[in-house]
C-alpha cells in the first residue's frame, strides 16, 4: 500500500436534499501534485471543504496521515484542528487579512501553531522574543520564496490578484504544512502570472516537499502541473489518471463539452 | 547650529523640564483661588541646603538637573554595555510600525499632565471624582477595548464583571451579610487579586458556551448576563445587602510596612490608580503587538481564513473575554474600596453603555484613543457633576453621550484617535475591499 496523506473513502455530503458529493473515493499520495477538476457545481469546493474540516460529510471516512503511520479522522474535527495537524489551504476568492500588511499576514500563519500565551505576550520574556524572531525570519524566507519580499510592508489589500494568490500560499506554507490545498489559484490571474504560479507550485513540492492538491478550472495550468487527476461531475468521480489519460477519456470530454446525442439519452 | 550642539541643548532642556516637574510635584499645593500659587511657591521658596547655605528651591532642582546631566554625559562616554542593554530594552517597547519619537513624546506629555493634575486641583470632591469617574473608567475602557476593539465582540454585560469585582472586595473585607472567606477579613489590597481571579473565571464560564454565537446574539447574551447580575445584587439581600448596599464602609487602601502606615487619601488613590493605568497600558501595548493581538485581528477580519491557518477562534475569543472581564473586576475592586460602598443601582445597563461609548468615541482598538476618549468624556461628566449648568439633571448625561456618539458615527466613525488597523478596515469597507488606491501603508519607521 502506498503512503497516503489523504485517504477518502465513499464520502457523501448532502445539503438538505441536494447531494453535493456522492460516494467519492480518492487517494492522495504523499509528495504528489494531485488535481481535482470538473465543471462548475461538480462538487470540487465541497470536497475541498470536507478535506479541511469546514464541511462534515454524512457518510464515508476521510483519513489524514500528516505523519506516516499516524492517521487521524478529518470528519468531526474543526477546521483549525485540521490546519494545526498540517493541512494548509488557500481560498477560491482569496481571503487575506486585508487591514494587515503582507508581512503580518504571513507572520500570523508562522506563529499560529505556537502556544497561546497572553501572559507570555504581556511579559515578553526571552522565550517570547525568541519565538517572535523565529517567526519573523520564517516570514521573510517565505516572502522571498514566493517573490513578495519587496512588498512585505504593503497593505495586503493593495496587492494585485496574482500577488494575493502568492501571499495566500506563503501564509499557508508558514504553518509548516504537510499538504497544501489550492482552491482555484489561477482564477483572476493573467497568463504571465499563471506561468509563474505553475512554477511556484512545482517549487513548493520540489523544494519544500509539500504535497499538493489543486482544484482548478484552467486546463492548461492543471495539465502542465498535475501528475494525477480526479475528474468530478455532479458530485461523483467520473475519471482518474494521468493528464494524458484524462485528456483521452471520453467521459471527461463529454462532461466538459457535452454531447448532443448522449446528453438527452443519459439524462432521461 | 550643529546637530551635535542641538542634541545637547535638547538634552539640557529635557533635564530642566524634569527638574521643574519634580519641583512642582514636591512643592506646596496651590489653591483654587490662585492655581498658579503652587507653581510660584514650588520654585520661589526659601530653602536651606542641609543647613549649610540658604537659597531658593529652584536652585536645588537646577543643581540636581546639572548633576544628572553630568552623569548622563559620563554614561554616554563610557559604559557602552549598559547602553546597548538599555537600547534593547527600549526596542521591546517599540511596537513595529510606530514611530518611536511620537510615541515617546506622547507618553511624556501624558505623564506630565498626570503628575500635575492633583497639584492643580485641590477640591477633594473633584479629586475623588477624577479617580472614580475618570481613571476607573480609563481602566474599564481599556479592558472593554480588548473585547470590542481587538477581538471584535460586542459585550453589553461588561458591568456584570465590574459588579462581581466590587462584591468580591466587599466579601473579602467582611462587608457583606455573608461571612468573609477567611477567619479574618483581609485588606482591600489583598482583595484585588481575588477579585481578578473571580471575574476572569466568570468571563470564561460565560464566554466558553456563548462565544460561538456571533454579533447580535452575543450582544443579547451578554446583555442578559449583566441584567442577571443586577437582579441578583438587588434581590439577593442576605448575600449582597440588597438595594441598601454594603455595610459598613469598605476600608480604603492602606500600607503597613514595619511600623509605617500609609492611608491612601484622594491624591494617594489618584497616583495609585494612575499607576495601575500605566501598567495596564504597558501590558496591553505588548499584547496588541504580540501574536495574540494579531490572532484577534485575523479572527475579526476573516474567521474562516484564520481557522485555515490553525487559529482556534473560540479559544482566542474566550481569552479576550476573560481579559476584559478581569480588568472590569479589577476596576470594580478599586472603586469599591475608594468609594467604600457597593450599591446595586450602579450596575445598570447604562454603565456598560457608558464604557462602550468611551471605547467607540476614543477609537476602537486604539489604546491612546480609548484613554483620550475616557478622559474627555468622563472629565466632562465630572465637570458637570460639580459645576452643573442651570436645569441640568444628572441623568441628562446619557442624553449628551448619545448625541456625542451619533456625531462621532457620522463624522469620525473610527473614533477620535483611530487605531491604524481599524482605520484601514473602515477605509477599505468604504472603498470596497481590494480597492487599489491610496491605502499603502505610509507609516514605516
Amino acid at each position: 500500500m502506498s503512503d497516503l496523506v489523504f485517504d477518502v473513502k465513499n464520502v457523501t455530503l448532502r445539503f438538505g436534499g441536494v447531494v453535493s458529493l456522492n460516494d467519492v473515493t480518492m487517494e492522495h499520495r504523499r509528495g504528489e501534485i494531485l488535481a481535482v477538476i470538473g465543471p462548475n457545481g461538480a462538487g470540487k469546493t465541497s470536497l475541498f471543504n470536507s478535506l479541511t474540516g469546514v464541511y462534515r460529510p454524512q457518510e464515508g471516512t476521510i483519513t489524514l496521515s500528516a505523519r506516516e503511520g499516524h492517521p487521524i479522522s478529518v470528519i468531526g474535527r474543526g477546521a483549525h484542528r485540521i490546519a494545526a495537524a498540517g493541512v494548509a489551504r488557500t481560498f477560491q476568492a482569496s481571503r487575506m487579512f486585508s487591514a494587515l500588511t503582507t508581512f503580518e499576514n504571513v507572520k500570523i500563519g508562522a506563529e499560529s501553531h505556537r502556544g497561546i500565551g497572553a501572559v507570555g505576550a504581556m511579559l515578553r520574556g526571552p522565550a517570547t522574543r525568541r519565538d517572535e524572531k523565529a517567526s519573523d525570519d520564517k516570514t521573510m524566507e517565505l516572502l522571498e520564496f514566493v517573490g513578495l519580499k519587496d512588498q512585505a510592508n504593503v497593505l495586503s489589500a493593495s496587492l494585485s490578484y496574482g500577488a494575493r494568490r502568492r501571499l495566500e500560499i506563503a501564509r499557508g506554507l508558514a504553518t509548516s504544512p504537510v499538504a497544501l490545498l489550492l482552491d482555484e489559484p489561477a482564477a483572476g490571474t493573467n497568463p504571465a502570472e499563471k506561468l509563474e504560479l505553475a512554477n511556484l507550485i512545482r517549487r513548493v513540492r520540489d523544494e519544500l516537499g509539500v504535497t499538493i492538491l489543486l482544484i482548478e478550472h484552467d486546463m492548461k495550468l492543471v495539465m502542465s502541473v498535475a501528475e494525477r487527476l480526479y475528474v468530478l461531475n455532479f458530485g461523483s468521480v467520473i475519471a482518474t489518471g494521468t493528464p494524458e489519460e484524462i485528456r483521452a477519456n471520453p467521459a471527461v470530454i463529454e462532461a466538459y463539452l457535452g454531447s448532443s446525442e448522449t446528453q438527452t439519452s443519459e439524462a432521461s | 547650529m550643529t546637530p551635535e550642539l542641538r542634541a545637547r541643548l535638547g538634552r539640557l532642556a529635557s533635564f530642566f523640564a524634569i527638574a521643574a516637574l519634580v519641583a512642582v510635584m514636591t512643592g506646596p499645593s496651590g489653591s483654587n483661588d490662585s492655581p498658579t500659587l503652587g507653581f510660584t511657591q514650588s520654585f520661589a521658596q526659601p530653602y536651606s541646603y542641609f543647613g549649610l547655605f540658604r537659597g531658593q528651591r529652584w536652585m536645588v532642582f537646577l543643581t540636581l538637573a546639572l548633576v544628572v546631566l553630568g552623569l548622563h554625559t559620563l554614561w554616554r562616554r563610557g559604559g557602552s554595555g549598559v547602553r546597548s542593554k538599555a537600547q534593547s530594552f527600549r526596542q521591546t517597547f517599540d511596537a513595529p510600525g510606530r514611530r518611536r519619537t511620537s510615541a515617546l513624546s506622547a507618553l511624556v506629555v501624558v505623564a506630565v499632565v498626570a503628575l500635575l493634575v492633583p497639584h492643580l486641583i485641590t477640591n477633594p470632591g473633584i479629586q475623588s471624582g477624577i479617580v472614580e469617574q475618570v481613571l476607573a473608567y480609563v481602566i474599564l475602557a481599556l479592558g472593554l477595548n480588548v473585547v470590542v476593539g481587538w477581538a471584535g465582540l460586542l459585550d453589553l454585560g461588561y458591568v456584570g464583571f465590574y459588579a462581581i469585582g466590587a462584591y468580591v472586595t466587599a466579601w473579602m473585607t467582611g462587608r457583606l451579610p455573608i461571612a468573609a472567606p477567611f477567619h479574618h477579613p483581609v485588606s482591600s489590597f489583598a482583595a484585588i487579586p481575588v477579585a481578578i481571579v473571580f471575574t476572569m473565571l466568570a468571563g470564561v464560564i460565560l464566554g466558553a458556551p456563548t462565544l460561538r454565537l456571533r454579533g447580535d446574539y452575543l450582544a443579547i447574551v451578554t446583555l442578559g448576563f449583566g441584567e442577571i447580575i443586577l437582579v441578583f445584587s438587588n434581590n439577593l439581600t442576605n448575600v449582597t445587602g440588597g438595594a441598601q448596599g454594603t455595610n459598613p464602609y469598605i476600608p480604603s487602601f492602606t500600607f503597613r510596612i514595619g511600623g509605617i502606615k500609609y492611608l491612601f487619601g484622594n491624591v494617594g488613590y489618584y497616583f495609585l490608580v494612575a499607576g495601575f493605568v500605566a501598567a495596564t497600558i504597558v501590558l496591553f501595548r505588548l499584547l496588541e503587538h504580540s501574536r495574540v493581538g494579531r490572532a484577534w485581528t485575523a479572527i475579526r477580519e476573516d474567521e474562516v481564513a484564520a481557522e485555515s491557518i490553525g487559529i482556534n477562534p473560540l479559544k482566542y475569543k474566550v481569552m479576550a473575554f476573560a481579559i476584559g472581564a478581569s480588568v472590569s473586576g479589577f476596576a470594580g475592586a478599586v472603586t469599591a474600596s475608594q468609594i467604600g460602598v457597593v450599591y446595586p443601582n450602579t450596575f445598570s445597563l447604562y454603565f456598560s453603555v457608558n464604557v462602550l461609548t468611551l471605547v467607540i468615541f476614543g477609537g476602537m482598538g486604539s489604546i491612546l484613543g480609548v484613554i483620550v476618549g475616557s478622559v474627555l468624556v468622563q472629565g466632562i461628566a465630572v465637570y458637570l457633576r460639580f459645576y452643573p449648568p442651570s436645569g441640568y439633571q444628572a441623568s441628562d448625561l446619557y442624553m449628551y453621550l448619545g448625541a456625542l456618539l451619533i456625531m462621532m458615527m457620522i463624522y469620525r466613525p473610527a473614533g477620535l484617535v483611530p487605531s491604524k488597523r481599524r482605520r484601514r478596515e473602515i477605509r477599505q469597507a468604504e472603498a470596497g475591499i481590494g480597492h487599489e488606491g491610496d491605502v499603502l501603508l505610509g507609516e514605516q519607521p
